[in-house]
Order: structure tokens, then sequence, then C-alpha cells
């Protein structure tokens, strides 16, 4: 599975949301209705499937569908 | 003085989850024990358990809000949920101010805390869930219900195990007599039908392990009894102070007109001896309602089925109600078809009572055969019986020493 299906399967899952929510612009906060505790939640989510480390700092800024697609492409990962 | 009555009720049990498949079943006598489907219990000398079977969580909260909240919480949400919609109550007409929650779990979110604790081992502290805190910490139901209806007044937990819910419902009482609130909903809920529950409570020595029968392993009073057998579900009670419901038209099951609340200070979990904490839960709850023993028509005992409950408990009843009053009066118990639904006990119990008064139904002891010389009351046994119910108390005793006793009375 590419990683940005396996991106978006988790988000649907987490946050209950349909898969055609799922955008690369859609804001986990403003479009998903994500909370903090989501986003903490959802980047677990994508370390464990991953099996990648995401700082804080880094997973600060991982606002977006594509931001997360984006960032862990450029670390090399693949679903 | 303010009253309270009760003006809506929803239920999450294990022999029915909607208020008139519970009650036709506790009416019949029926049992909800069985062997224990949730986990794998081969290592466990007690496998028996009476689980709720017919929760469709879907039907109540959001697949989203499902993933972060506990069973018992769910259970909690979707007897509230009941609850409201039987009052007729419409909080978009009501005020928020004047509306609010008590409700408990005696445990909180136990299956939460085993899953959590698993992955803390296996995959380290980074792993927990940022939703382990409010999923299992037992204040959340009432929160949880607070959101689910913009009830912004008077909102906690009473915790004392298996008298929670009666201690929450009691509590409702006084705010509505203080004047904080009109409207309250309140109960308790339970989940704790997994491995460190099953585990915890067979090690007290509490469980019945009755396990080749388990319809017949919940037996309060009965000489045969050998320990409670686990419930789980919730039940949650609309509590709404008399001219409000009036004012409403709203249809009234009974009265909530008498609280008492003790403590034996004796031991962690034994019951004193000589029923004398128990007993005088129940004379301040008949004292302050103006009611006298010769009045109570009936009694939801505790009666858990462990030997030493239902011997004290008989004690107890005879100490407040008076020898010739506590054999007239009629008592049973419930948990013999629900189990023991710990926190949520005191709040099925009372919804037994407000059906009781509005139906003119006592529903039995089931799986009564053998007499006990240390219970000799009238526990109508194995099949309901038709009485005008008019007075009506409530026991609830909980590990801690905890004593609460409620007393419904049909309105005039």
């Amino acid at each position: 599975m590419a990683i940005e299906d396996k991106v978006k399967e988790i988000i649907v899952e987490q946050l209950g949301v349909n898969a055609d929510q799922v955008k690369p612009e859609a804001s986990f906060i403003e479009d998903l209705g994500a909370d903090s505790l989501d986003t903490v939640e959802l980047v677990m989510a994508f370390e464990e499937e991953f099996g990648a480390e995401i700082p804080d700092e880094d997973a600060e800024k991982l606002t977006t569908v594509g931001a997360v697609i984006e960032y862990l492409k450029g670390k090399g990962l693949s679903a | 003085m303010r009253k309270a009555v009760v003006t809506g009720m929803g239920v999450i049990t294990p022999i029915g989850s909607t208020l008139d498949s519970f009650w036709a079943s506790a009416k019949a006598g029926k049992s909800g024990v069985c062997q224990i489907t949730r986990f794998d219990v081969s290592a466990y000398d007690v496998k028996i358990a009476a689980e709720v079977k017919d929760f469709n969580p879907d039907a109540f909260i959001a697949k989203k809000e499902q993933r972060r909240m506990d069973m018992y919480c769910q259970y909690a949400v979707a007897a509230a949920k009941m609850a409201m919609q039987d009052s007729g109550l419409d909080m978009a007409a009501e005020n928020p101010d004047r509306a609010g929650v008590i409700a408990g779990s005696g445990i909180g979110g136990l299956q939460t805390l085993e899953i959590q604790h698993t992955i803390l081992r296996e995959k380290g502290p980074g792993r927990c869930s940022p939703f382990m805190i409010p999923q299992m910490i037992s204040n959340i139901a009432a929160g949880m219900i607070a959101i689910d209806f913009n009830m912004k007044g008077p909102n906690y937990s009473v915790i004392s195990a298996c008298a929670t819910a009666a201690h929450c419902a009691g509590d409702a009482l006084r705010l509505i007599q203080r004047g904080d609130a009109d409207i309250m909903i309140a109960g308790g809920a339970e989940a704790t039908i997994c491995g460190l529950g099953i585990a915890g409570f067979a090690s007290m020595k509490a469980l019945s392990t009755r396990n080749d029968d388990p319809a017949h392993a919940s037996r309060p009073f009965d000489r045969e009894r050998d320990g409670f057998v686990m419930g789980e579900g919730a039940a949650m009670l609309v509590i709404e102070e008399l001219e409000h419901a009036k004012k409403r038209n709203a249809r009234i099951y009974c009265e909530l007109a008498g609280f008492g609340m003790t403590c034996d200070a004796n031991h962690i979990t034994a019951p004193i001896e000589d029923g004398s904490g128990a007993g005088r839960a129940m004379s301040l709850a008949m004292s302050e309602a103006g009611v006298t023993p010769d009045q109570v028509t009936y009694i939801n005992a505790h009666g858990t089925s462990t030997p030493l409950n239902d011997k004290v408990e008989t004690l107890a009843i005879k100490r407040a109600l008076g020898d010739e009053n506590a054999r007239r009066v009629m008592v049973s118990s419930t948990k013999s078809m629900t189990g023991h639904m710990l926190g949520a006990a005191g709040g099925i119990e009372s919804v037994v009572c407000a059906m009781a008064i509005r139906d003119g139904i006592v529903p039995p002891t089931a799986n009564y055969e053998f007499p006990d010389p240390d219970c000799d009351l009238d526990y109508v046994p194995n099949t309901a019986r038709q009485a005008d119910v008019k007075v009506c108390l409530n026991n609830s005793l909980g590990f801690g020493g905890h004593n609460a006793c409620l007393l419904f009375r049909k309105l005039a």
C-alpha cells in the first residue's frame, strides 16, 4: 500500500471521518474535527505504522494530511 | 421544602438494555448470568459473570467518540441518553445552569488500564494513549453526559464502591432540595468483566464459583449461596424538582423522598456483624421522609449473594423496621438476575423501586430454593408479586463500610 493510502486509512479510523474528506490540504484540527489529544494519538499511530520516531518539534508542524505524507516520504519511509 | 421526583430512567443491563426489556426480565425472574465470553477464562477460578449482551454503542455514540471512551463510560452515556428521552425533557427549552449530573463508577475504566498497562510494558511509555487518563477516571462519564446535553450546573461523581449510584442519586436529591439545580441526571456505571476485575474479586473469595450452573449462581438469601456474580452496565435517573416537573406536565414515576448514609467504620470489606450501619441508613431515610416502618411496602435489598452480606442485611432490616414489620415487608434482591453491577447497582435498583411503584409489582429474588435460618424474611421467592407499592427502600452497601439507603414513595 502506498504511504498516501495508509495515512488516509489511519486518519479515517482514528478521527471517524469519511475518506473523501481526507484531502492533502485538509487540516486535522480545522477540517477534520481533531482536538489536541487526537493529534497526539495520530502521530503515535503514524510512528507505530511506519516504524519511525517523530520528534515533538516535527510533530507540531504536521498539521495537514499532505504535511504528514511529505514528511514520511522525506524520511524515506514506506508502508 | 423542595421535593424531588423521578421523571426519566435509562438502563443497560445483563437482562435487557431498554427500560421495558429490563423490567420484563426482572418481573420474570430471568437470569443474565453466563459463561464469560469477553476473555479467556481457562486460568481463572471464576468463569461466570452477567455480561451485557445486547448493547449497540453505534445507536448512542459516534464512532470517533467511542474510541476515546471506556466501556463503562459508553454504558453511562447510553443510559443517560435513554433516561433523558424517557423524561421528555428538551434541554433547548431549559436553563442549562439549572441542570446537572452526578454519575460515578465504583472502579472506573479498568479495561482501559489493563490495555494501556500492557502497552506500557510491551512498547514503552511513548505509546500510552493520550486518552488513557480521561478514559479511565471514574468521573469522566458525568462530564461526557453534560457535554451531550449542555448541562452546566453541578457536575461531579461520588465514588463509594457498590454504593456509588445510590450516593449519586442521594446527592442529586440534596442539590435539588437545596435549590442548587432543578434537573439532575444521577446514577452509576460499571464495566469490570475483564481479567483484572475477575482476578481481583476472585482473590477476595467474594465471587461465586458455581461455574457449572451459571443461571443459578446468584442466589441471594438462599442457604447455598457462595458469593456474588459480577455484573456490569449502567442505570441513570432523571431526578427533577417536583414543581418543575409539574409545570411541564412530566410523567412522574415516584418521589425520591429520603436518603440515609452511614459508615460501618469497622473493616475494609466486611460489614459490621450486627447490621447497625446499614440499619441506621434505612432509619435515616425513613425519618427524612416522615415514614414509619409499618408504611414500607418493599425493600430492594443490596442482597449480593455473599454469605455474610445477606445475613447481616437481614439483621439490619430487623433493626431498622423492628421484628414484626421486618417479617411483613417484601424484600427482594434483583442481583439474583442482573448479577452485581457494582457502581451501577444502586442505580438499577432504584429503577426497580420506581417501576415497582408505577406498576404495583414487586420483582422476585430468583434462584431461591433452600431457606437459611439466618435469612428469615419474605424474600419474594422466584415469582413476582402484585401489591400496591407505596414506599420502597433501596439499600446499597459498599466496600469501605459505606451504607446508603434511598426511599422512594408513590406520589399522592
